[in-house]
């Protein structure tokens, strides 16, 4: 049985079916994030004088992955144009720089993570605290080796644009500390919130990625079979890549920059 | 598999290849737009107006600006058909409303305080 209106609008809504399917699909991915930022906004606000972190992202990286997805947007839009106009080696071209964004996009962001998991608070019995990356290969069973630095308030540790890079290395007896723990998704509710906005970004990153390999390798012999829906295939992957573009537009600032 | 095809029937928004050309001018530019944009969200961000408020209204209103011209331009929403608008209508009243109950149930008198 032939599915319907693949190619030639539905006289009633003026559209291919899966254009409206996307466009639906991409009302509800507004809601989805839209819950997030408002969780965003709700834990800022509330939160206790001195308490909400700043700078504590590194924003080069942000900023390049804000130009990769920009410009993987751009090799989107410019690989359906080029269907439009019949060139399917330039789609395939456009489309494979497209891919190897979202690959770099996944890599810098592994490294931001790395990053964090790597980066320790750690409180002393003598009240203070140490602050910093863990050294693993100088690491020891009785010592433990950050780069990083001391500090006596919780408080400035709030703000990580003073002290990016370049620190010494300190070294702490293990049984000096109290406790100790990493920068993960459980430190405070600033990282819950910064792991959950890019990591359900990150698999929307991928999601995106793995159909748009799927449709420009395994089963792009469809345009030669019917090129009319392979187009729409391209257009409505690509309309889910530039919904992801636009929710790292709005996360950049809120969480690198603010 | 060959290069070349015939345009799709599908293709409401461009009917030929100048009018694709055109397009693609179009795409060239919004996305050196956007870079430009990227640049100046860092760049306001630096500046020291004395008010965290003002900070963030110039970060939202260049981002939201830099949104405008994805979903206008890649997006193609300056020149969509109405179901689109009708859901998107839909979409965007249900989002002012999520936001406009953050921003009520966040302070008495609705006044936000940001810290």
């Amino acid at each position: 049985m032939e599915i319907p209106y693949t190619v030639k609008p539905r006289p009633d809504t003026g559209l291919y079916n899966a254009k409206l399917g996307i466009w639906l699909f991409l009302a509800s991915e507004v809601m989805l994030f839209g819950a997030l930022f408002s969780s965003y906004i709700l834990l800022r606000v509330n939160a206790e004088e001195g308490t909400w972190p700043h700078h504590w992202l590194n924003i080069w990286l942000g900023m390049t992955n804000t130009f990769v997805l920009i410009f993987s947007s751009v090799t989107v839009v410019l690989g359906w144009a080029s269907l439009k106009m019949g060139q399917f080696k330039r789609y395939k071209f456009y489309q494979g720089i497209t891919l190897l964004c979202a690959l770099v996009f996944l890599c810098i962001k592994s490294v931001e993570y790395r990053d964090k998991f790597m980066h320790y608070e750690v409180h002393l019995k003598d009240g203070r605290i140490a602050d910093g990356h863990l050294q693993p290969a100088e690491t020891t069973d009785k010592t433990l080796v950050l780069e990083g630095r001391f500090v006596t308030n919780h408080a400035e540790l709030m703000e990580g644009s003073l002290h990016h890079g370049g620190e010494p290395k300190i070294e702490i007896p293990k049984d000096e500390i109290v406790s100790m723990e990493n920068y993960g998704p459980w430190h405070n509710t600033y990282t819950a919130i910064y792991f959950t906005l890019t990591g359900l970004h990150a698999l929307h990153v991928i999601g995106g990625a793995i159909v748009i390999f799927a449709i420009w390798g395994p089963l792009a012999k469809m345009w030669e079979q019917d090129p009319g829906r392979y187009t729409n295939r391209v257009e409505v992957s690509g309309l889910f890549w530039h919904f992801v573009d636009l929710v790292w537009i709005f996360l950049f600032p809120v969480l690198y920059l603010l | 598999m060959s290069d070349m095809h015939p345009p799709s029937a599908a293709a409401p928004d461009i009917h030929s290849v100048a009018d694709a050309r055109k397009h693609i001018r179009t795409y060239l530019i919004v996305g050196v737009a956007l870079m430009c944009g990227t640049v100046m969200t860092v760049w306001a961000s630096l500046i020291d107006f004395h008010s965290r408020e003002m900070n963030i209204a110039l970060a939202l209103l260049i981002a939201s600006t830099k949104g405008f011209l994805v979903a206008g331009f890649f997006m193609h929403l300056i020149s969509e058909k109405k179901m689109i608008y009708a859901i998107l209508s839909f979409t965007v009243f249900f989002f002012l409303a999520l936001m406009y109950l953050t921003l009520l149930s966040m302070a008495p008198g609705n006044v936000v305080q940001i810290r």
